[in-house]
């Protein structure tokens, strides 16, 4: 598949792919308007400052602290200081990813981090930001680009959680998130 | 065969649920497993997986160290031990030491291996496993039928029936509300447990790296919430590079549950920040349990090859019908035939080993490359050797082994069973010979074998020629088979001879592990079949065929006479089945088809041996195809038809079930005629439709082109 698909052909693969595996997919222009997306996508979700109605933020080079406060006051519930009770209680888990892949619908994440890990498992929703640019053909060419050194915890997601045990029926949302929404951004600086 | 074993099989095959789950599984797993390897070269792949996993177990202990080194550079504690009980007390002290009181698990073989949770239990700790399909049989107080889905064996009511009995009162056969409520209640267990174990589908020397393959996401939950994680892991998950990790990945998803890739994938190099920020305390365990000898053993060094996928049960005929417990605790299927044989003990595999109908389609779906019947195949040597083969089989191979008596007996065949025949077949047969003729009938043994037939025809005297090598079925039960066989090859101007010294091919002795019968099978089938000089042997029997292409010489070489084995190489590169012939000398000109032909609509049967061995199944089509004919292709069509040789006796309960599918099939495609390849198919699936009274006919390729040839 390498050096086969042009940039459009790999959003276009990666977009069916991960919606084959029931995730949702969103494309956007730029970092502003990811922010405005995941502001509504949290509002949609009913997160508020009322018990059991927050959202949790992992620590993401596309948040500038000063983006926090406005994102905060557009959505109260919203934390950006990540605790395991915080996450444990929340509606919605928000992070970045580092490279995605076009053949798979796969998202790829140094999750060295405990924040990312917590936003990613524990809540019922998980919105997932990642650059267009750093979309990739496939697995091999992740590995070429990945370096177990860089982090002592790579995640790999590919859709909602799932389960098959019982009557090999394929049931959404088992130990981790049931719903997966990933914005692809254009024009976001790729970070590593 | 032990008399629970048996009981167990026949209750097995008796409880519908559980072969209507697996059988359903089989055809849609075949689909989805083909439409996940779109695109992908699977045999590039699987050399790269096999090489990659070869190369590693032939360093294990170089690469145990390596990874070890790296790893404790790394801050995590590495135990290396060749006693499954040392991992057990280690595990135990462990937990002790530490305080701890709540376990929670993620999917682990090799812990399994240990009966590792007992143990735990046993000291006092709570053990939660938290893949859902494993909770339910830690519930139900059972061992996981399948590697892959541990559970496969209930329904949503068995499960409903459990949780409500074990977890909590009222719960309902609905399977996103038990899914649901295994989530909620499996929650707080993630939250309190202290320490996390799991096991690893991958272990990279180069890095230290553990790499955790799941759906659910609890192995990221397991390996993130509690502060000790444990890790235990067989030596054979190692492999040496880091880039290695990206074949086995693109593998084992879309062969294990035809996935692109699983929900989660976790690379863990080293230990993680906690919760509480603190790094994580990991341990990681690395398992021998006679792996390393394995690997030293020269034929069963290949089975460590195994990536655990169990692609090997999804298609195995025999596991769709019988389920996984049949085969024992822990591995299931073809290669836990053979896991269960080394990790267990050899005598734990006499029973399960005879499972096998030796089809071979594990072999084509392995993405590990490991030739699984023939492992099986060396394990039945072995236990022949270790515990004798037993009397009545010896009795058979004393009466094959000696051709002339094996020969004359045949000759009186006809005299002794007219009293229960019916037409061409036998329908009922005394006692306990009964079972033969359940749901299938016999062929009659032909009153004029094929070789005082041939004799008779009236051949061209060319300068080519051709020996036939008849076999059991074409000489005393189809001799007509071999008289259209000599008629097809007669227009090409091939005289055929029949050297009257051929005998048994060896496939009896080799399938019951009895080489030594085997191999002189082999060698006085050499000398009469090259006794005269001939272009080719031609046999209408795969596996015949297979016995003159490969396995004299493999015996031979087994029971270390090699002297005899230039001749046997002679013999094999002159041998070649009918059908692959037929379609090159119709290639070649030699042979042409009649005009005018009546076009009939036909299905095919792909025996065994001819796909998988010979591979020569697009051959019979072709020519059927332009000889006018019209196929129509059968739902699976290369799946057994449950003769397997002697199989068909030794395990007829089995057998007959795999024959009422094929019938099925065959009739389901409401083509008036069947074509075949093998007398042995020919023997099982024409008995199982004469027993029906079926109207579709069934003829050799040979038969049909003895009539369409010009």
């Amino acid at each position: 598949m390498n050096a086969v698909l042009d940039s459009s052909e790999m959003v276009e693969s990666f977009k069916a792919r991960a919606e084959a595996v029931s995730a949702q997919v969103e494309r956007v222009a730029n970092r502003e308007a990811a922010l405005e997306l995941v502001v509504r996508l949290l509002q949609q979700e009913g997160v508020n400052d009322s018990p059991h109605s927050c959202a949790v933020w992992a620590a993401s080079p596309m948040v500038a602290p000063a983006d926090r406060i406005s994102l905060q006051n557009a959505v109260p519930g919203l934390a950006f200081a990540v605790t395991r009770e915080l996450a444990a209680d929340a509606k919605v888990g928000i992070s970045q990813m580092d490279f995605a892949i076009a053949s798979t619908g796969s998202l790829v994440q140094y999750a060295e981090e405990v924040d990312k890990r917590l936003v990613s498992t524990l809540p019922a929703t998980h919105i997932a930001i990642v650059a267009t640019a750093a979309l990739l053909p496939d697995l091999p060419s992740v590995f070429a680009r990945l370096d177990a050194r860089n982090s002592a915890y790579l995640s790999f997601i590919t859709g909602p959680s799932r389960t098959a045990d019982i009557e090999r029926v394929l049931t959404i949302g088992a130990h981790g998130p049931e719903r997966l929404v990933i914005v692809l951004v254009d024009n976001l600086e790729v970070v590593r | 065969m032990k008399k629970d074993f048996k009981r167990s099989i026949i209750d097995a095959l008796g409880n519908s649920k559980l072969t209507g789950a697996l059988g359903s599984f089989s055809v849609s797993y075949r689909a989805s497993r083909a439409k996940a390897y779109e695109g992908i070269d699977f045999e590039a792949l699987r050399n790269q997986i096999a090489s990659i996993k070869s190369s590693a177990a032939a360093r294990f202990d170089e690469l145990a160290d390596r990874f070890a080194q790296v790893a404790e550079v790394k801050g995590a504690k590495v135990f290396r031990t060749d006693n499954p009980q040392a991992v057990t007390d280690y595990i135990v002290n462990l937990a002790r030491e530490r305080g701890v009181k709540n376990i929670v698990k993620s999917k682990s073989m090799a812990t399994e291996e240990l009966h590792l949770n007992k143990h735990l239990e046993k000291a006092g700790f709570e053990v939660r496993e938290t893949d859902l399909g494993e909770w339910i049989i830690q519930l139900a107080g059972q061992t996981p039928s399948h590697m892959v889905m541990p559970a496969i064996h209930m329904t949503k009511e068995d499960v409903a029936e459990v949780f409500s009995e074990k977890v909590e009162e009222g719960q309902t056969p609905d399977i996103a509300k038990l899914v649901k409520f295994a989530r909620g209640k499996m929650r707080p267990k993630f939250l309190e447990a202290q320490m996390g174990i799991s096991g690893a589908n991958i272990a990279v020397a180069e890095t230290g790296s553990i790499v955790l393959v799941t759906n659910e996401g609890n192995a990221r939950l397991v390996t993130t919430l509690p502060n000790i994680h444990v890790a235990v892991i067989g030596l054979e998950k190692l492999i040496e590079n880091f880039k290695d990790v990206a074949p086995i990945l693109t593998a084992l998803p879309r062969s294990a549950t035809g996935q692109l890739l699983t929900s989660y994938v976790s690379i863990i190099s080293g230990p993680v920040p906690n919760t509480d920020q603190t790094p994580k305390e990991l341990h990681i365990v690395l398992m021998d349990n006679r792996r390393n000898e394995m690997a030293h053993d020269p034929q069963f060094k290949q089975a460590l090859q195994c990536i655990r996928c169990a692609s090997c049960l999804n298609v195995c005929p025999v596991f769709r019908l019988v389920g996984g417990h049949v085969f024992g605790k822990v591995y299931t299927g073809g290669i836990g035939t053979i896991l269960t044989a080394w990790f267990d003990a050899l005598r734990e595999s006499d029973d399960i080993q005879a499972l096998c109908i030796q089809c071979g389609n594990c072999k084509e779906v392995c993405p590990g490359k490991v030739d699984i019947p023939a492992l099986i195949l060396e394990l039945r040597r072995r236990l022949a050797i270790e515990q004798g083969v037993p009397l009545v089989q010896k009795a058979i191979f004393a009466v094959v082994n000696n051709r002339r008596l094996f020969h004359s007996l045949l000759r009186a065949a006809p005299v002794g069973q007219f009293p229960f025949a019916t037409g061409r077949f036998i329908r009922h047969l005394p006692m306990f010979l009964s079972g033969l003729t359940d749901g299938r009938s016999l062929p009659l043994i032909s009153a004029v074998p094929f070789r005082d037939r041939i004799d008779k025809i009236e051949q061209p005297k060319g300068k080519e020629k051709a020996a036939f090598y008849g076999g059991c079925l074409i000489d005393f039960a189809y001799p007509e088979m071999g008289e259209a066989i000599v008629k097809v090859l007669n227009k090409a101007g091939i005289e055929v001879i029949f050297p009257k010294g051929q005998t048994c091919c060896g496939a009896p002795a080799r399938y019951s592990g009895a080489y030594e019968v085997a191999a002189q099978n082999g060698a006085d089938n050499i000398k009469a079949l090259l006794e005269e000089d001939v272009k080719y042997v031609v046999s209408a029997c795969p596996t015949c065929t297979v016995a003159l292409k490969e396995d004299f010489i493999h015996h031979l070489t087994a029971v270390g006479r090699g002297e005899e084995l230039p001749e046997a190489k002679r013999l094999s590169e002159k041998s070649v089945d009918f059908s692959t012939l037929a379609y090159r000398l119709i290639e070649q000109g030699r042979l042409k088809f009649k005009k005018g032909v009546e076009p009939t609509r036909f299905t095919y049967h792909d025996s065994c041996h001819f796909k998988r061995t010979l591979h020569a199944d697009r051959f019979p089509r072709e020519m059927m195809k332009q000889a006018g004919h019209e196929l129509i292709e059968m739902d699976e069509a290369d799946m057994c038809c449950g003769m397997g040789g002697s199989y068909t006796i030794k395990q007829p309960e089995i057998s007959a079930p795999i024959l009422e599918r094929k019938l099925v099939n065959i009739e389901k495609t409401g083509a008036p005629l069947l074509v075949i390849d093998c007398p042995g198919c020919m023997m099982q699936i024409g008995g199982g439709l004469h027993s029906r009274n079926s109207d579709v006919k069934v003829r050799l390729t040979a038969q049909m082109l003895a009539d369409c040839l010009e």
